[in-house]
């Protein structure tokens, strides 16, 4: 069977117009967030119904051709970067609410759904969906469910696999198979559980149902300026210790705030060394017995500038700066590499004093942002990929920041996923016996391994790494990060 | 019945049993019956530092052995455990899925289980999940493991999540003049910002909420819940009162002797149609449903046929689970395995040792 009888089969599949094979056309399909690979698919097709999805699925299975499902391409590990020469299937326009259910909390849509779009529509109810990635404006559901990601309310709120009851998905051999339900409650294993974050090596996912909370009454966010991170740190525990549960809790380096003030006019403090965000949410008035009780901590931390959000405007300009710290530090360095590992949340000062050394004995910037409520840390390692070997030195050293995380017993990948990017560093997190366990079961999946082939577990078959990290719709000046 | 005391003596004992039926705590007796492995000595914390709102214990462990340490320092499971007085294992928690009312806040076991070490039907261990409180690494073992019946491997060292504990709960019990009236309120509190976090029915038309936070603020909450469920007669109950009520429900004391107990998972909407489905059955059965409407508890009579349940379960389009009482499976009306499923089993459990 050849690549012509498989263009012929897709093209009964597929209108001209969504089935793209020139080169100008696959452009931007060649790479995601993570911008330091790239692969270059034999084609791209843009399904409009869930049985296009089925049978372009059953067909590659026959082609043995490796496929991959994308949405907005915003994936931070290289999740979505396309398999060379195989195809790719871009859901946004399999973007349908199918039922919005305001009584039962639920919202059943299909992949190509926007992230943000979903809590639109369940305001009318004060619903919403709680899992909040910084690139919630443009993401995908379908996305969000291969890579489970998470946001900076996941303390409280979980990642995405804790908002999802129901998936019905294609296997890699066009089976279409249906987990969960509508309920909170289920009975027998739980395989939607199982199906998210599996990062596209599981199949498509065709159509899944969102559990919706009430969103908060009240919101009361606090902005607290440190002049060093440990005090940053330091209130954080105590916050934790004193049996108050914030919605969220995330610090900023210095350089994270330049970024942000700089990129979005974040008005963030010029001086500080840190700076903590921490917001309670809840009743109006279980808010307002906990809010002197926060503040006393925070002065107790030592805390020299204390802002509280006095509008909801004003709350949106301080999780703007914040949400948008990753693509800011664009503005900083012409290139950079975003992590996401995770250690215990006492073990934040050491894990930060740790970037501090590794980047300085690389002579290489390292911001740092983090989800603090949960050990999440972000350093953003930046780089000039024009220069020789500089990415291949950032790469090295962001090796070195995964493995301090696994040797303080936290993880690789609190939110990103594995994708191409880690795989090399899975096998430290993990024994080979389980590693060799996981393999088991994506092949018992999908034996020829064409779902997302070469993400998420060490195997062979990925994209190379590219010298220089610009996307390549930016390298054209076509697009930009900001 | 085999009681190994470790991880080796746990792989051994699968590779040595033909067939493996684990025990816990023995607490949901239709889900135990013929076990041959008792988990009950591979039991005790193996790491925990309240700090960082994690723990990890064996599998036999009890969970009130899990409460009062975790109760020391101001913390507990936010899925709220069942059958915590009467022996219940975290295992057993796992491998039967179950939550109890106090997840209506902030959500069930599947989303507080972090990692969980197994062993499958071949007697090797696997290890999935994290130590820490977020992980994104490998395939969602622990999330496989919830409501598995031990049927994808014998469970044997858990880490979970935890919260601290309201500083102080309430509860106020409503009388409706009928369950519909009942069940309005419910869904109006359930829609609600009120936050509360537990909220069941008994179809004698009352309705129980509890929250929880600052003592400052209980008052207005109070009043607050009361004015979105207007329409019934409230008394508040503080202190142990607040405490026996939440105790009892999660203890499940209301279930008569003679009577099995089934977890049957409902969408809120359903609440009146399972109504209207028990009172056909022409005798009582005794119920309750939780977390808004999520779940229907049901104490099925010992001499009341499987069947009538099963018809209950294929008009709702829902599978339901026994704990109790005299049934020959323990999931009711579920759909065979689909092909990811039964892949899945295939791995775990080549052989069908723990079918």
């Amino acid at each position: 069977m050849s690549a012509e009888q498989f263009l012929n089969e897709l093209k009964r599949i597929y209108p001209a117009e969504r089935l793209l094979t020139r080169n100008a056309q696959l452009v931007p399909y060649e790479s995601d967030g993570l911008t330091a690979f790239r692969a270059k698919p034999a084609g791209v097709v843009l399904p409009q119904t869930q049985q296009e999805v089925i049978d372009t699925v059953k067909l590659c299975h026959r082609f043995k051709l490796p496929f991959m499902a994308r949405g907005s391409g915003t994936s931070l590990s290289g999740g979505s970067v396309p398999q060379e020469g195989g195809l790719v299937l871009a859901l946004n326009r399999l973007n349908k609410l199918l039922r919005y259910d305001a009584r039962n909390r639920i919202a059943v849509v299909e992949p190509g759904i926007i992230n943000l779009k979903v809590s639109q529509v369940a305001a009318a109810d004060k619903l919403y969906y709680a899992p909040d990635p910084s690139s919630g404006p443009v993401c995908t559901i379908g996305g969000n469910i291969a890579f489970n990601s998470g946001g900076a309310h996941c303390l409280k709120y979980g990642m995405t696999s804790n908002h999802v009851l129901g998936i019905k998905a294609v296997l890699p051999d066009g089976e279409v198979c249906q987990f969960g339900g509508d309920s909170l409650e289920g009975c027998g294993p739980d395989f939607t559980g199982m199906f998210i974050g599996s990062e596209g090596l599981f199949g498509v996912a065709l159509e899944v149902t969102l559990r919706l909370l009430p969103k908060p009454e009240v919101y009361h966010t606090v902005q607290a300026a440190y002049d060093s991170l440990e005090k940053a740190g330091d209130a954080v525990s105590l916050v934790v210790a004193s049996g108050l549960l914030p919605g969220a809790m995330e610090i900023m380096d210095r350089i994270s705030m330049d970024a942000a003030n700089l990129a979005v006019d974040a008005g963030y403090p010029q001086d500080a060394k840190a700076m903590l965000i921490v917001e309670l949410e809840g009743p109006a008035e279980e808010v307002e017995a906990e809010k002197p009780r926060l503040h006393q901590l925070i002065e107790q931390s030592g805390a020299y500038l204390v802002h509280v959000a006095q509008s909801e405007a004003e709350r949106y300009k301080i999780w703007t700066g914040r949400k948008s710290a990753f693509s800011a530090v664009g503005r900083l360095s012409p290139d950079f590499i975003v992590q996401d590992g995770v250690v215990p949340r006492s073990k934040l000062g050491k894990a930060l004093a740790e970037i501090v050394k590794i980047s300085e004995k690389y002579g290489i910037r390292v911001a740092n942002v983090f989800h603090a409520g949960d050990g999440n840390l972000h350093p953003l390692i930046m780089y000039d990929g024009r220069q020789p070997h500089a990415l291949e030195r950032a790469e090295e050293l962001a090796g070195e920041i995964l493995k301090m995380c696994i040797s303080l017993g936290g993880s690789i990948t609190g939110e990103h996923g594995v994708g191409l990017e880690k795989r090399a560093y899975i096998g430290d997190q993990f024994g080979s016996q389980d590693i060799d366990f996981m393999r088991r079961i994506r092949r018992s999946v999908d034996p020829e391994e064409i779902a997302n082939r070469g993400k998420k577990l060490p195997e062979a078959g990925a994209p190379a790494l590219m010298s220089h990290g610009a996307h390549p719709l930016e390298k054209a000046g076509i697009i930009s990060r900001m | 019945m085999l009681s190994p005391s470790s991880l080796n003596e746990v792989c051994d004992a699968v590779r040595s049993l033909p067939q493996v039926r684990v025990m816990g705590g023995g607490t949901k007796p239709a889900l135990s019956a013929n076990a041959n492995l008792s988990m009950s000595k591979v039991s005790g914390i193996l790491e925990y530092d309240p700090t960082e709102y994690t723990f990890t214990a064996l599998a036999g462990t009890t969970l009130a052995e899990v409460r009062d340490v975790l109760g020391k320092d101001g913390l507990a499971l936010p899925f709220d455990p069942p059958f915590v007085e009467s022996g219940g294992t975290l295992g057993g928690s796992v491998a039967a899925g179950l939550s109890g009312p106090g997840r209506m806040r902030y959500g069930g076991l599947r989303e507080f289980i972090l990692g969980a070490k197994l062993v499958n039907g071949e007697g090797r261990v696997v290890f999935g999940g994290g130590k820490v409180v977020k992980n994104a690494a490998g395939f969602d073992i622990p999330k496989l493991m919830v409501g598995s019946l031990g049927r994808m491997g014998v469970l044997v060292e858990l880490t979970f999540k935890v919260f601290p504990c309201p500083a102080t709960s309430a509860t106020v019990r409503i009388d409706f003049p009928d369950v519909a009236s009942a069940d309005r309120a419910m869904t109006a509190l359930a829609m609600s910002q009120a936050e509360v976090s537990c909220l069941d029915l008994e179809p004698g038309r009352k309705l129980w909420v509890r929250m929880g936070g600052l003592p400052s603020a209980t008052d207005n909450r109070i009043a607050r819940v009361l004015s979105i469920a207007a329409g019934g007669e409230a008394t508040v109950l503080k202190g142990e009162d607040d405490e026996r009520t939440w105790s009892d429900a999660r203890e499940f004391r209301w279930v008569p002797a003679n009577h099995g107990l089934i977890k049957l998972p409902i969408a809120p909407s359903q609440v009146l149609e399972v109504e209207q489905l028990v009172s056909q059955l022409g005798v009582n059965v005794p119920r309750r449903y939780s977390v808004g409407g999520n779940v229907a508890w049901l104490a099925w009579p010992t001499n009341l046929p499987a069947s009538r349940l099963d018809e209950i379960c294929l008009t709702l389009g829902r599978p339901s689970l026994t704990l109790s009482g005299n049934f020959d499976a323990p999931w009711r009306a579920r759909q065979p395995a689909n092909a990811f499923e039964q892949r899945l089993f295939a791995i775990f459990d080549p052989a069908s040792k723990l079918a």
